[in-house]
């Protein structure tokens, strides 16, 4: 009802090739042919980051090679005003690297090199486009790791995580990106070098970098990051506890923060979801278990020991039906694999899933668990869930099946409850995920008009033509009538063979 | 709203309208920090209330007008505490103070930062917005991180009503162990601890003591203390010790303060990579953070003191007494200032909050 007519989609599409050989002409003065493309069969590859359900064409995608050519790159699209979109691995589950149809998408891929390993400092200097994991493998040889660690590191880059302030497993120990970032250098919408924080603890002025971190490219565009590098620990050993009853597991996660400890990773999955796993990876989960712990301690072997000693009293004093502590690595990563892969196993019991991201108290755990079983009855479909519950970041999957219209429509109401009760329970619409276009209308929810004016304003300090990824993380009011969320078709996900969450 | 809130706001949106600037204050315990206070004195000691402490959660959410003692005290009774160690320059000292300042003490380099620990924080802008930005959950990307953003800002954005934090259990043990050694030598010693899983929180050395405090697990503690070696000091000594670098009241900054008074000299805040080369700067140093922080007492001229910090990677503060005409923080390049000063012209459109406290013209 609200189809363009005819005569205006075909001025539209005039217009935008008039523009693409206005930005290609001006573009090709500073890259090499093959760092430009526009056609569309060479463009497809961007019209998506991990979260498909959206996709838009870029107007051109510039792959530049030098820090002078994305300098040279920024300049000209300044001076034409041209969006730019910024792109790493395109891993991103929020639409966060979602490319502008008038806009330039500007992939970073080449930018893959280690630049330096300083063992002493304990510092490793990359450019964006290296993959996490690869900065671990780098920093190996000395003993030393990168702690943050999305469970998609092996294909995600560095450039992305500091966009998103990635956590991972092990953030309630370790933190998140920001606490492990020390430095980026990168360019101003404008083309100007910029770099926010310093080699050392902190830098003169506003916390510029904090407000860098996590800002989905919105702010600044970075070409090489600094990060901090820890010693690896000695050992490390998980324990897999069962419990008959939800409100007793959600229990137990209170209880071992109360007890003064701090797991290295704290995992929840619930029923179904132990079910879905265990017949894909066969780790040997309780499947009687209402719901299961993992619990991992990691440090000097004698400290391991001790932890592993006071958080096993602690499970079986909350009513732990079994209780098992990893004897070896082999079988800490079987007790894992079937975390790592909820993902997967869900696309086997469903057509369809949504994947929601918010974060709770953790007093809340088993208050949600039980709520969520109530919006099952209510939409009448169903939902299994893994928590990083040691964080209280959810992530229930709502099972529904796409090609019924009807149950896609129960599924946006189910997953619409489930954040307004994160954010009535004191917790926020995104934990891990970001915002990017998907969760635009949650953020209604969470922040005043005022607060959104307000960060309309910073994101206007550092990019005063508002070029670098427009339309993402502040939503317009128009976009305060509905509430986004992510919907992944089976075998519509990026890169299906990833671990998630 | 708090009445005390609403008065906050009322009070800021007449400042706007007759363009009277106005200088935030509670405890006064950091009137020496910064460029000089301007405007009329906006008392904020009022902004009390309700102190939520959830222990499981290792989250506290805290009025601004909060002493800070009394919230340490707090968490204590649950064996929990600030992890970053804030500087208690006085009794007085608040919450929103501290958080504020962003300054944090001997665990930093273990630790973390403030603004690491800070997760969300109520605000009234310059523009006499009431906002909340961030939340009381560790996990939380939903929007810019402006929480963070305001910690260390010197409240030139707004006035901090409330924050929350999180927070840590207290280490199960520490022990402090002291080395005879020269700076060189010492820092030497501290990197390549640094570089091995030592439960290593803090360190200091000055005039010829390495002094380090190891935080961690009863069995960690036992098996590196007897590894490290050094002369065990014991609790009853190492207590004071720590507090008294972490409060400013130990010898080496007493005799900073009789350097301020007698021999016009300054205490710089040197700010440096963790292995950068000692400066050779003349003065009396102290070295803390395993070299990431060193405090200098000296009557250098500001601009040797910065180019020595600026040349290794790293920044310097003129902390306190000095001539602070040269600026009390280092100069920012171009861009950065460019931000800063369109950050400040949208909080804060007619400049009426903790004007220049920053930076002059801020």
């Amino acid at each position: 009802m609200n189809a363009p007519l005819p005569e205006a989609t075909a001025r539209a599409a005039i217009e935008r090739g008039r523009r693409q050989a206005e930005v290609v002409a001006a573009l090709s003065a500073a890259l090499p042919a093959h760092a430009l493309l526009w056609q569309r069969e060479d463009t497809v590859p961007y019209e998506c980051d991990g979260l498909t359900a959206y996709r838009e064409q870029p107007l051109v995608v510039a792959l530049p090679e030098s820090e002078a050519q994305i300098a040279a790159v920024l300049y000209i699209c300044h001076g034409l005003e041209v969006p730019v979109v910024a792109r790493g691995a395109g891993t991103g589950l929020s639409g966060g690297a979602l490319p502008n149809p008038f806009g330039v998408t500007l992939s970073l891929a080449k930018f893959n090199r280690i630049v330096a390993i300083d063992p002493l400092a304990r510092t490793a200097t990359v450019q964006c486009g290296v993959r996490n994991l690869a900065i671990s493998e780098a920093a190996a040889p000395h003993g030393l790791f990168y702690a943050p660690d999305p469970s998609s590191q092996i294909a995600c880059t560095i450039g992305g995580n500091v966009a998103e302030n990635s956590g991972g497993v092990h953030c309630l120990k370790y933190g998140l990106t920001l606490h492990n970032v020390l430095k980026v250098r990168g360019f101003t919408a404008a083309g100007e070098k910029v770099e926010f924080g310093s080699d050392a603890l902190d830098a003169p002025g506003l916390d510029l970098l904090a407000a860098v971190v996590g800002s989905e490219g919105m702010l600044a565009v970075i070409f090489e990051v600094t990060v901090k590098l820890l010693p690896r620990a000695e050992t490390a050993r998980c324990i897999m506890a069962s419990f008959d009853d939800v409100r007793r597991a959600g229990d137990a996660v209170a209880a071992i923060i109360a007890a003064g400890l701090i797991p290295a990773g704290l995992e929840m999955m619930d029923k179904p979801m132990t079910a879905a796993v265990e017949s894909f990876v066969h780790a040997g989960y309780d499947l009687d278990a209402a719901a299961i712990l993992l619990c991992e301690s990691d440090g000097s072997a004698a400290s391991v020991e001790h932890e592993v000693g006071r958080m096993s009293e602690v499970l079986r004093a909350c009513g732990a039906t079994r209780i098992e502590a990893s004897v070896d690595e082999a079988q800490r990563l079987r007790f894992w694999s079937g975390r790592k892969n909820a993902f997967p196993a869900s696309g086997r019991i469903s057509p369809d899933y949504m994947c929601m991201d918010s974060t709770i108290p953790r007093r809340c755990l088993a208050d949600m668990l039980i709520a969520i079983a109530a919006m099952e009855t209510k939409h009448n479909l169903r939902c299994v869930n893994v928590f990083h519950a040691g964080d209280g970041n959810l992530h229930p999957l709502i099972l529904f099946d796409a090609n019924d219209r009807h149950q896609l429509e129960r599924a946006e109401a189910f997953g619409a409850e489930i954040l307004e009760l994160s954010v009535a329970m004191g917790g926020t619409v995104t934990g891990e995920h970001g915002v990017g276009v998907e969760k635009l209308a949650s953020m209604c929810v969470q922040f005043s008009a005022a607060e959104r004016e307000q960060m309309t304003g910073v994101k206007a300090a550092f990019d005063p033509s508002g070029l670098l990824n427009p339309g993402k993380v502040i939503p317009s009011l128009v976009r305060c009538a509905e509430y986004g969320r992510m919907h992944v078709k089976r075998g519509m996900l990026a890169f299906p063979e990833l671990p998630r969450f | 709203m708090n009445p005390a809130v609403e008065a906050l706001v009322e009070r800021i949106r007449e400042a706007n309208a007759t363009r009277r600037a106005l200088s935030i204050r509670a405890g006064g315990t950091k009137d020496f920090y910064g460029e000089a206070p301007v405007g009329d004195l906006l008392d904020v000691s009022n902004l009390l209330g309700v102190t939520e402490h959830e222990p499981t959660e290792l989250v506290v959410t805290a009025p601004a007008g909060q002493r800070l003692v009394d919230l340490e005290s707090q968490l204590g009774e649950h064996g929990q505490c600030l992890a970053f160690e804030p500087p208690r320059f006085g009794a007085a000292s608040t919450v929103g103070g501290m958080v504020a300042a962003g300054l944090a003490g001997p665990s930093r380099a273990a630790a973390g930062s403030l603004r690491d620990a800070v997760l969300g924080v109520t605000m009234v802008s310059g523009r006499g917005e009431v906002m909340r930005f961030g939340g009381r959950v560790i996990k939380n990307v939903a929007g810019y991180d402006v929480s963070r953003l305001i910690a260390g800002s010197l409240g030139i954005l707004g006035v901090i009503v409330e924050v929350s934090l999180k927070v840590l259990p207290r280490a199960d043990a520490e022990s402090t162990l002291r080395f005879d050694l020269k700076p060189q030598a010492a820092l030497e010693l501290l990197h390549g601890w640094g570089r091995r899983p030592l439960p290593l929180d803090a360190s200091a050395w000055w005039n010829g003591n390495l002094i380090v405090r190891l935080r961690g697990s009863a069995a960690a503690i036992a098996a590196a203390t007897r590894e490290l070696g050094g002369e065990a000091i014991a609790s009853a000594a190492a207590a004071p010790f720590w507090g008294g670098l972490r409060d400013h009241t130990d010898p080496f900054f007493a005799a900073a303060e009789e350097a301020i008074e007698h021999q016009d000299a300054a205490l710089w805040r040197l700010s440096l990579p963790q292995t950068a080369p000692l400066l050779g700067l003349a003065g009396d140093e102290l070295i803390e953070w395993h070299g990431a922080q060193r405090w200098l007492a000296t009557a250098l001229p500001p601009a040797q003191v910065r180019a020595a910090a600026a040349a290794v990677g790293g920044h310097a503060t003129i902390f306190r007494g000095g001539d602070k005409s040269a600026g009390v923080f280092a100069p920012l390049s171009p861009p950065l200032r460019a931000i800063h000063e369109r950050l400040k012209r949208s909080f804060d459109p007619n400049g009426i909050i903790n004007r220049g406290r920053l930076y002059p013209g801020l």
